[in-house]
């Protein structure tokens, strides 16, 4: 194919002119988007203003986009669900029997929980969640794992609040914007969270890999205690998330702890909650560094 | 009586009787579809792992490779600050890759200045693969093979759509260039 673009500029000098400006226009701005990146890894809240405005102004189609994704998935699933209707009819009825009865087996716990934390005089409140929302969107092209849910500061939404839906945490407040917050979700490289394992007090930390997968970390090193299957739930440290919330399944053990997949997989959550910061006030002790403490 | 050609008074925009250019369409098309393009990836599932290829760098690759002239060499700048509002990268890494690709393509074509489709989706295939690495190396997360494992797929799909993209770039050049009839 024949070069269609105009190369040569012919004898004008102002065709001229304008080809170099270009250029240097061009250069200029390459070097400015270098300065603001390196700006914003050493600070990354620094554009967070732009980038709320521009997420609260395009949130209307957003959502809407969200509301027919949800549907549209689900006829999907309804119409899946022809396929083998007998055979899983047979085996969920079995399945319900008996979490029917498991269910009330932790009912009889859970008025057990609450004499004895009565005896210990606990006082154990549970937070209702701050607002519930869609799961409007992500960031599907970047290698960070951000999600977008359709509330914000006017709903009451502050940065540091956990997010979970009803199968478990998806991640925590970012960024919050008037109508409109982004969310850290549990796989991006970033998102340390305190996790235990439900059997026992077996503690690690779960971190995002990026790619979409979880390392469990054990705390405590030596004798690997996993398998694969174990379930892990947040441990309450740390002050943000609630205790024993669902994150993760240990699908492959690794020296230091496991491989972990999601419980709470985004891509099959359409609605997610907000909840209050569990202990605000170990979260603020938290973030204060052990020099400034030790200054004191 | 002998009839003449129906299309004797048209050409590939449409008819030429009381019909002409529209000069906002012609002039800011490409601009608009980039945008939009960037914006696509917000709408679509909020999945686990980067899968969906950067739409909008992938669209203002193919406006560059395919109309060449219409994009001015400094477009990375402006249409790249629009990307990182949506893109969840950190403010800037965008308008640095973007303005480096066009420059990189202006020195491109200042060498070979006879390309065939083969040779733009060569091109294109190359900037997509480092803008996706670069953009994973810039993305403020500690870097890992894990990440870079996962880049994979997306590397992949991102350089099979790109014939696509080039014919959606064809598509919206007609539309461009379409007569739309003028009133009075």
């Amino acid at each position: 194919m024949a070069p269609t673009g105009q190369r040569r500029s012919s004898y004008s000098r102002r065709a001229q002119l304008s080809q170099f400006t270009g250029y240097i226009v061009a250069g200029v701005g390459a070097l400015v988007g270098a300065v603001l990146l390196a700006l914003s890894i050493w600070q990354p809240a620094l554009f967070s203003g732009p980038r709320e405005i521009a997420s609260d102004a395009v949130s209307p189609a957003t959502k809407t986009v969200a509301a027919g994704r949800t549907e549209s998935k689900s006829l999907i699933d309804s119409v899946r669900g022809y396929f083998r209707a007998g055979s899983q009819n047979a085996a969920l009825k079995r399945e319900a029997e008996i979490a029917r009865i498991r269910l009330k087996e932790a009912d009889a716990v859970r008025q057990e929980n609450l004499r004895l934390k009565g005896l210990l005089g606990l006082q154990d409140a549970e937070n209702p969640p701050m607002a519930v929302a869609r799961l409007v969107g992500s960031t599907a092209a970047s290698t960070r794992r951000f999600a977008y849910i359709g509330v914000g500061r006017n709903q009451g939404v502050r940065v540091g609040m956990p997010v979970r839906s009803p199968r478990g945490v998806v991640g925590r407040i970012l960024e919050v914007g008037a109508d409109n917050s982004r969310v850290l979700m549990l796989t991006d490289n970033e998102s340390v969270l305190p996790i235990r394992r439900t059997s026992d007090e077996v503690v690690a930390f779960a971190e995002g890999r990026g790619d979409g997968l979880l390392r469990i970390r054990l705390i405590n090193l030596g004798v690997n205690p996993l398998k694969k299957g174990d379930v892990f739930v947040t441990s309450g440290a740390g002050g943000y998330y609630p205790p024993g919330i669902a994150v993760a399944i240990a699908t492959e053990i690794t020296d230091d702890g496991a491989l972990g997949r999601l419980i709470s997989d985004p891509a099959a959550t359409d609605f997610v909650a907000v909840l209050p910061i569990f202990e605000p006030d170990a979260a603020i002790g938290a973030q204060t560094p052990i020099e400034n403490e030790l200054g004191e | 009586m002998e009839r003449i050609n129906p299309r004797s008074r048209s050409d590939t925009y449409g008819s030429r009787i009381n019909r002409s250019h529209s000069t906002v369409l012609a002039n800011a098309m490409p601009w608009i579809s980039i945008l939009l393009a960037s914006f696509l990836p917000v709408f679509f599932i909020a999945t686990a792992l980067p899968l969906l290829p950067p739409t909008g760098f992938l669209l203002l690759i193919a406006w560059r490779l395919v109309r060449p002239g219409l994009l001015p060499v400094w477009a990375g700048f402006p249409l790249g600050l629009f990307d990182d509002l949506f893109s969840g990268q950190p403010f800037g890494s965008a308008i640095f890759l973007w303005s480096a690709a066009l420059l990189a393509i202006e020195a491109i074509e200042m060498r070979l200045p006879w390309r065939t489709f083969v040779q733009d989706w060569f091109t294109a295939g190359i900037a997509v693969a480092l803008y996706c690495l670069l953009g994973m190396a810039f993305s403020g997360a500690p870097p890992s093979l894990a990440t870079l494992i996962a880049l994979g797929p997306q590397i992949v799909l991102s350089i099979l759509l790109f014939p696509l993209a080039a014919r959606i770039v064809a598509a919206l050049d007609r539309l461009r260039l379409r007569r739309w009839r003028t009133l009075g």
